[in-house]
């Protein structure tokens, strides 16, 4: 096992140091590697990146708070009170033992004294080591998602929401935008609002990449980075959308490790990492994402098309209530981007009709980012660090219509944070329909409310939705939690509260 | 800079009855070297860092410390306790106390000597040498001998 730790205490001269000696006694004796951070008066020794990234597990004996401490995030993680870890160290490294074991990433980093960690002495679950990739690629790509998303939004403050077509070009309300020429002439016809949303678009177009490529990170360390990104950028230009982050990212791991397996004379064997296996995984990522994704995604984008196109004239309830679904569905990827090119094509048709939709379509898309920002602020101990850093922003990134915002926590926990976003969004696709909102405008979220038709209706209609969504995420993380039961940890609680 | 420790600063047997007791005849023996300018701000600091959390481990052992503006140099003041006092540890009081002082300002020399002090308190080896040592100046030695001041 390899462990990195933290120890910290109130003044630093003397149980900080205790307990690192304590901890890299048992493990010596206990055959594991261990690296101690001792944040103490004498300064902070402070851990390699590397050695972070690389270590199964994280101890944390602290009884003041952590310095730096979101570098940890997504690791299983052991929190202990410094005396636990200076009277009982051999007890603590067991217990970090235990924790790899049944690691799950939202429990990862709650705090000591709401719930003493589970530990199910099973061995590493396929479904925990998933869980645990998946947030590594997630943690890399929080920053992305903040920086490009509250970068969108202030450009919509500034400029207004016609900024997007003074940049790409297009019709907005009535008004023909020639766009602009090239990427140097931004500034020139879009003037600083602009700028900065190009800039955000930049950021965001690194968001499925960053995600796959940090995905792989996980599972293979640096080596699966080369084709993790590069299946990314793929998954990002066949619209696979982050489900294709994902799996261009597993997919990017998982080769890399079976490459390693094979046996290598010592002449190839130096190669291998510059050479070797970013030339082999980048083809065999590259190829399968292009042939074995790209096609059926185009395939199911058409037919899904063709389908919503036959809905025309169905039930306007219903309507809504399956646009929103399939807006949080997959946040930016294939189905969301029917839905809202089916919703934009409506408003370009004219008529009150397509604003209908649109006014649905966006309020839907605001949801995911609302619902879970309110639910990080509710529920803080289900979500880890990155999640509540996360939480923070989503609320700018909801507001602004950037469903994108609610990908972090979708990406790590996919089969309970997307069926509840998708509840919440089809309850507020279905009451903007029924409300019959209207909105002239295709994106803006609340910076356009002035545009829309009975907008107080709109904004009770996306309230409930995220309200709904909120209660669905709690709910189904909640599920989750398992209760404590093994003898050690009671122990070792006792001793820490002694 | 002078050793953490001196024979002056040894105590082999601390009559105290308690934790407040033990602290103030430990401090007072650093004041009478010159390490603790103010007794009385010092021994405050100590009973601050006290109500934090206890200081006391298991294994017989309490380790009340401060950084305070009133000590001058990294110091270990050093008591056994036959009889033996509560420093709040699970398995019970405490017979080996280590009251150690760290200048408020201190620069990162005297944090480092205090440092490899706490790690040898944890080696079962280093305690036992010091219960089984029959003079304040061969414990005054070994203790500057192992953290290498």
């Amino acid at each position: 096992m390899r462990i990195v730790a933290v120890t910290s205490c109130p003044t630093g001269i003397a149980h900080t140091y205790m307990a690192a000696e304590a901890l890299e006694e048992a493990a010596r004796a206990a055959g594991d590697t261990i690296e101690v951070e001792t944040q103490g008066a004498a300064g902070m020794n402070k851990l390699a990146a590397e050695a972070i990234a690389s270590a199964d597990v994280v101890i944390l004996a602290a009884d003041v708070e952590v310095r730096e401490r979101e570098r940890f995030s997504g690791k299983p993680t052991v929190e202990v009170a410094v005396s636990t870890a200076i009277n009982s160290a051999p007890a603590v490294l067991e217990e970090a033992r235990a924790r790899v074991a049944s690691f799950t990433p939202a429990s990862a980093s709650a705090p000591k004294s709401a719930t003493p960690p589970a530990t199910p002495l099973a061995a590493a679950g396929f479904g925990s080591r998933l869980r645990q990739w998946l947030m590594t690629g997630v943690s890399y790509m929080i920053p992305f998602v903040a920086a490009g998303g509250i970068l969108i939004a202030v450009s919509f403050i500034i400029s207004g929401p016609q900024v997007a077509m003074q940049v790409n070009g297009g019709i907005f309300h009535g008004v023909h935008y020639a766009g602009a020429t090239s990427i140097m002439a931004i500034y020139h016809t879009a003037g600083i609002g602009g700028v900065l949303f190009e800039v955000g678009g930049v950021a965001f177009s690194m968001l499925v990449p960053i995600l796959a490529g940090f995905i792989a990170y996980g599972m293979a360390d640096r080596q699966g980075l080369v084709p993790g990104i590069i299946g990314g950028l793929i998954a990002v230009d066949v619209h696979a959308g982050f489900l294709g982050g994902i799996i261009a990212g597993l997919l990017a791991g998982a080769t890399v490790r079976l490459i390693l397996k094979v046996p290598v004379p010592r002449v190839i064997s130096g190669m291998m990492p510059i050479v070797v296996v970013p030339l082999i995984s980048a083809t065999v990522v590259g190829v399968l994402m292009l042939v074995v994704i790209g096609n059926p995604v185009s395939f199911i984008m058409t037919e899904i098309t063709n389908w919503l196109n036959s809905l025309s004239g169905a039930n306007a309830i219903g309507l809504g209530a399956l646009l929103g679904l399939m807006m949080a569905f997959d946040m930016g990827g294939p189905v969301n981007k029917v839905a809202y090119t089916f919703a934009v094509a409506g408003l370009a048709s004219g008529g009150i009709g397509g604003q209908k939709v649109m006014a649905a379509v966006m309020a839907a898309g605001m949801v995911p980012p609302l619902a879970l920002a309110l639910a990080t602020v509710l529920r803080r101990r289900l979500f880890n660090d990155a999640e509540r850093k996360a939480g923070e922003a989503a609320w700018l990134l909801g507001a602004s219509f950037i469903t994108e915002g609610a990908i972090p926590f979708a990406a790590a926990d996919p089969l309970r944070v997307i069926p509840s976003i998708m509840a919440g969004s089809a309850v507020t696709g279905a009451l903007s329909m029924a409300f019959a909102v209207s909105s002239p405008a295709p994106h803006g979220g609340i910076w356009v409310v002035g545009l829309l038709g009975h907008w107080p209706l709109w904004i009770l209609s996306i309230a409930v939705g995220t309200v709904v969504g909120s209660a669905c995420v709690i709910a189904l993380k909640s599920l989750r939690r398992t209760v404590p039961s093994s003898a050690s940890v009671i122990s070792l609680q006792e001793v820490a509260n002694a | 800079m002078p050793g953490i420790i001196e024979e002056s600063l040894v105590v082999l047997d601390l009559a105290a009855e308690n934790k407040d007791q033990a602290v103030r005849l430990l401090a007072e023996r650093l004041a009478g070297a010159g390490r603790v300018t103010d007794i009385e701000e010092f021994l405050a600091d100590v009973r601050a860092r006290e109500q934090v959390m206890p200081t006391g481990l298991e294994g017989g052992i309490g380790i009340p410390h401060a950084r305070s503006e009133a000590v001058t140099t990294a110091s270990l003041a050093f008591g056994r306790s036959p009889s033996r006092v509560d420093f709040g540890a699970s398995d019970g009081p405490a017979d080996l106390i280590f009251l150690i002082a760290a200048p408020a300002g201190g620069g990162a020399e005297h944090m480092t000597i205090l440092a490899s002090l706490a790690r040898r308190l944890v080696h079962g080896s280093f305690r036992e040498a010091l219960r089984g040592s029959a003079s304040p100046a061969e414990v005054a030695e070994l203790i500057n001998r192992e953290v290498g001041a």
